[in-house]
């Protein structure tokens, strides 16, 4: 099987692209079909799509030339004079068969590799992915969770009047700030969940997509056999932001996956520790901190602005009403969330510190002038 | 005596201006009425598919902001379908049906007056909303989807809007369907039984049935979305006990017959269409009827296919890939006939037959992808990708608008008395021919590379595919203008049309002088 591009097409492109006066630095970079997929299962797929795909060219040609030539021949100027047969019950069943026996053809192979996919019996490892408006959270079995969001550069990149040019920027929009990791050669299963609307998790090179529903807890696999980052994108419409939240999985050696875990428990640890120690802050530690959630892991600004201003919809922070209205109903709405709305709650995404510092900084920021919430107020509210 | 009088006198009085269309029970009336918005609503559609492809024309942001580029992917679709070729197929219907089977009029005049006004508020209340607020350009309208997923819709602050102007569309689709169906059960020529009926009339008979069954399902579903979000239900709202995959399944129980409501009536168009200028009879006409009634009949038992990827137990996937991939077979029947029906004819091709057999190649396209498509395994990667937008563009752009355009060409001189320019109509399709390829081909490419639909901005690698769609979109939108400018030509003069229009023309409609009279069969034809 060979994913090299088709030799002829690609030129005729490349020329049709010149001739429209648009060829671009990255015209050696576009696909004519799939990613090149990284498992069995992708491979299974990727030759089934190409099955139905040649059978399709094959029946095309058939009919478009039988078309072409009575187009070409059949013509009255052409002197041609028509017939009147106009039926045929022997034509009307082999015509009818045929397509029939091609299909069974192809629902035979279709049939097995779907059990395969669809069988996530005996993993070596699980994850939980949990869809958010609008970026990923994932909670491995052994307690490590982390969010994932579109990489900050990017992020400001993509914005109308950046004044950023995107196609100098490397992988745009596939660059995230916190990777997920899997160890190579491993049946890994994830479990794909959501916490407000739904996204689909979609790995292209895994050729393995699944809803994040709310309410439900899909599963899928994958395995992978080659050390390297693979990206992907959300595949169903989860609202403004739908194309900003980006998959990217880096696959890593079975020892480097123990290193990267055991750093990553470390770290947790120590996080929860500081968080957890019910320590009065200050309110200039509890801005500086709630102003790196409120930009970053947060993802705040994504609908409140990086001002507090609102963004297209979505209610602005600056002056509001609850930001600087009574602290047990900022804290509730940004723990608890809004139902019916956009509005998450964050009281599952962050830690109390994380909360105290960002409700203290959204009441403290862009003109508001109100109290200071600490991590102890947030504890107690939840 | 006297009162049969009056009757006549009645019906010969003919309010002129406003009040003519406002009050009009004609059939003819009220289908100019229905094609009229039609065009108005694709050229809405079109504007802001414009606005779609011109931000998608390079990577980044360059003209509106993410919301607003929801909203236009949003009422794009839902003007094109409920706005555009919905009503356009009702519209020719209401112009034909009656010619066709020897009627006077449509059998419900009244209702079918009612069934068009309807209409023009249905499409205010859906797209009013983007006007109302503070900040056109921040997106007030709906921006989830003309599948309006929950739970995404339920977060639309504006959402009665958008539920009262669905069920207008129903109510107004309903209305409509009873009219048709009630005039070819009732109103036929005597002689002319079912299975003589043209190919057209038999097409519409079903969908009318469609869209009977399909319509009352879509107004439950944006009920229970109004009560959930104003009266404290749950039916999609997995806190509150309910199930957001409910909604899918409910949504394409209407949404899969719905694209077959979408094309149906195209095929009768270009099964009228083929056999009139390769001069020579439909090839296998009983076989036609029962492979439209198949597809119609299979489209009620496939739609969770649109479901794949919501995590289905693998039987449940196993018969939704089973029963969708079977409507190949009807499918592949009509394309067989129309071929035949072609072969070893006569064959002219003036611009109504162009339209047809474009319709055929392209449609047949668009019917290998959804074959594709139907393959679960495979859909997994193709879903909710480009390459789906490509499959349905296919299918309705050079199926059903294709079928449309055919249809007002082949019997606009029928209508108007006069021929249109040969010339344009010939330019208008081979630019529209160019540029659907150049806009639709290039998404068969970005889908298979991964680029998921609904995106406002994407990775680089996708750049040069999405600009070649840009500048084919561009050419297309701009080509409508050429039909514009042929019909009113057309309405305001132009050589003499005869009865019959064309050489091979066959059916009763072409016995009717040209322009057709405003009560068209006042005596019933007799059919041998």
């Amino acid at each position: 099987m060979s994913f090299k591009h088709n030799n002829i097409m690609t030129k005729g492109l490349v020329l049709l692209s010149l001739w429209l006066g648009v060829a671009g630095q990255s015209l050696a970079e576009y696909k004519l079909n799939f990613q090149e997929p990284v498992n069995a299962v992708g491979r299974e797929i990727y030759s089934l799509h190409m099955l139905v795909l040649w059978i399709c060219v094959v029946i095309g040609i058939g009919v478009f030339s039988m078309m072409i030539y009575s187009i070409i021949n059949h013509r009255k100027s052409k002197g041609a004079v028509s017939s009147d047969f106009h039926e045929s019950a022997k034509i009307e069943v082999v015509w009818t068969t045929i397509p029939f026996i091609i299909l069974i053809a192809v629902a035979i192979p279709a049939t097995s590799t779907l059990i395969k996919i669809e069988d996530t019996s005996n993993a070596d490892l699980t994850i939980k992915v949990t869809g958010l408006q609008w970026k990923w959270k994932y909670d491995y079995d052994n307690g490590v969770s982390y969010i994932s969001s579109l990489n900050a550069d990017h992020n400001k990149a993509r914005q109308k009047g950046s004044g950023v040019d995107v196609t100098k920027i490397e992988n745009y929009l596939l660059e995230v700030d916190n990777e997920l990791v899997v160890p190579i050669n491993k049946k890994i299963r994830f479990l794909v969940t959501s916490d407000d609307v739904i996204h689909s998790f979609w790995v292209p090179q895994f050729a393995m997509k699944k809803d994040a529903i709310p309410g439900y807890v899909n599963e899928t696999w994958t395995t992978v056999e080659k050390v390297g980052t693979y990206r992907g994108q959300c595949a169903e419409l989860c609202g403004k932001d739908h194309a900003f939240m980006p998959i990217i999985v880096r696959a890593v050696s079975e020892e480097d996956y123990k290193i990267w875990m055991a750093k990553q428990l470390a770290s947790a640890e120590a996080a929860a520790a500081e968080a957890s120690a019910d320590k009065v802050w200050s309110k200039d530690d509890l801005m500086a901190r709630g102003e790196e959630v409120y930009k970053g892991k947060g993802g705040c600004f994504g609908c409140h602005g990086a001002n507090g201003e609102g963004v297209a919809v979505f209610p602005k922070l600056a002056g509001s009403a609850i930001a600087v209205g009574p602290a047990a109903t900022h804290t509730d709405v940004v723990l608890h969330g809004v139902p019916g709305t956009a509005m998450a709650a964050y009281g599952s995404q962050l830690n109390d510190l994380e909360l105290a510092a960002v409700i203290t900084y959204e009441r403290n920021s862009w003109g508001n002038n109100a109290s200071v919430v600490q991590p102890a107020d947030v504890k107690a509210a939840r | 005596m006297s009162e049969t009088m009056t009757h006549d006198a009645h019906h010969d009085e003919h309010p002129t201006g406003i009040k003519r269309w406002l009050f009009t029970t004609n059939h003819k009336d009220i289908g100019t009425l229905y094609l009229w918005f039609s065009f108005t609503m694709f050229m809405l559609g079109g504007v802001m598919a414009l606005v779609i492809r011109a931000e998608l024309f390079q990577p980044g942001m360059q003209i509106v902001d993410p919301n607003f580029f929801n909203m236009m992917t949003t009422l794009h679709g839902l003007i094109m379908v409920f706005g555009a070729i919905m009503p356009a197929f009702v519209g020719l219907a209401n112009w034909q049906v009656p010619m066709m089977i020897g009627a006077p009029d449509m059998a419900l005049p009244r209702m079918n007056n009612w069934s068009f006004w309807i209409l023009p508020f249905a499409a205010t209340l859906l797209v009013a909303p983007m006007f109302i607020g503070g900040n056109f350009m921040s997106g007030q309208g709906p921006a989830f989807g003309w599948t309006f997923y929950e739970p995404l819709s339920g977060q639309y602050d504006k959402l009665a809007f958008f539920v009262f102007a669905v069920h207008l569309l129903g109510f107004s689709s309903i209305m409509g369907a009873i009219n048709i169906i009630a005039t070819i059960l009732n109103m036929r020529a005597p002689g002319m039984t079912l299975m003589k009926m043209p190919l057209f009339v038999w097409t519409w008979l079903i969908t009318a049935f469609l869209l009977i069954a399909v319509m009352p399902v879509l107004a439950g579903a944006v009920t229970m979305m109004l009560t959930d979000k104003y009266f404290g239900t749950s039916f999609f709202d997995a806190a509150g006990g309910g199930d957001p995959v409910l909604f899918q399944h409910i949504f394409w129980f209407f949404g899969h017959p719905e694209v077959y409501i979408m094309i149906l009536p195209a095929f009768g168009i270009i099964s009228e269409i083929i056999p009139t200028f390769a001069r020579k009879k439909l090839f296998g006409y009983a076989s036609m009827v029962y492979a439209i009634a198949s597809i119609a009949f299979l489209s009620f038992i496939v739609w969770a296919h649109h479901m794949f990827t919501v995590g289905m137990p693998v039987a449940g996937e196993l018969y939704f890939m089973y029963a969708t991939v079977m409507i190949a077979v009807p499918t592949a029947v009509k394309v067989f006939n129309w071929a035949t029906t072609m072969w070893r004819g006569s064959m002219t091709f003036e611009t109504p037959m162009l339209w047809a057999v474009g319709t055929v190649f392209l449609f047949t396209i668009g019917g290998f992808t959804g074959l594709m498509l139907g393959v679960a395994p495979a859909d997994f990667q193709y879903h909710d990708t480009y390459f789906v937008v490509a499959h349905f563009h296919y299918v309705l752009v050079s199926g059903a608008l294709f079928g449309i355009i055919a249809g007002v060409m082949y019997w606009l001189p029928k209508w108007t008395g006069n021929m249109y320019s040969e010339g344009l109509g010939k330019l208008h399709f081979w630019l529209t021919m160019i540029s659907m390829n150049l806009t639709f081909f290039p998404m068969h490419f970005t889908g298979l590379a991964g680029m998921p639909r609904r995106y406002a901005d994407y990775p680089l690698q996708f750049a040069d595919f999405n600009q070649i769609s840009t500048i084919g979109a561009f050419i297309f939108g701009f080509s409508q203008l050429i039909m514009l400018y042929l019909i009113i030509k057309c309405i305001k003069g132009g050589e003499k049309a005869t009865d019959r229009v064309w050489e091979g023309s066959h059916g009763l409609e072409w016995t009717l002088p040209s322009p057709a009279p405003y009560h068209s069969f006042e005596t019933a034809p007799e059919i041998k």
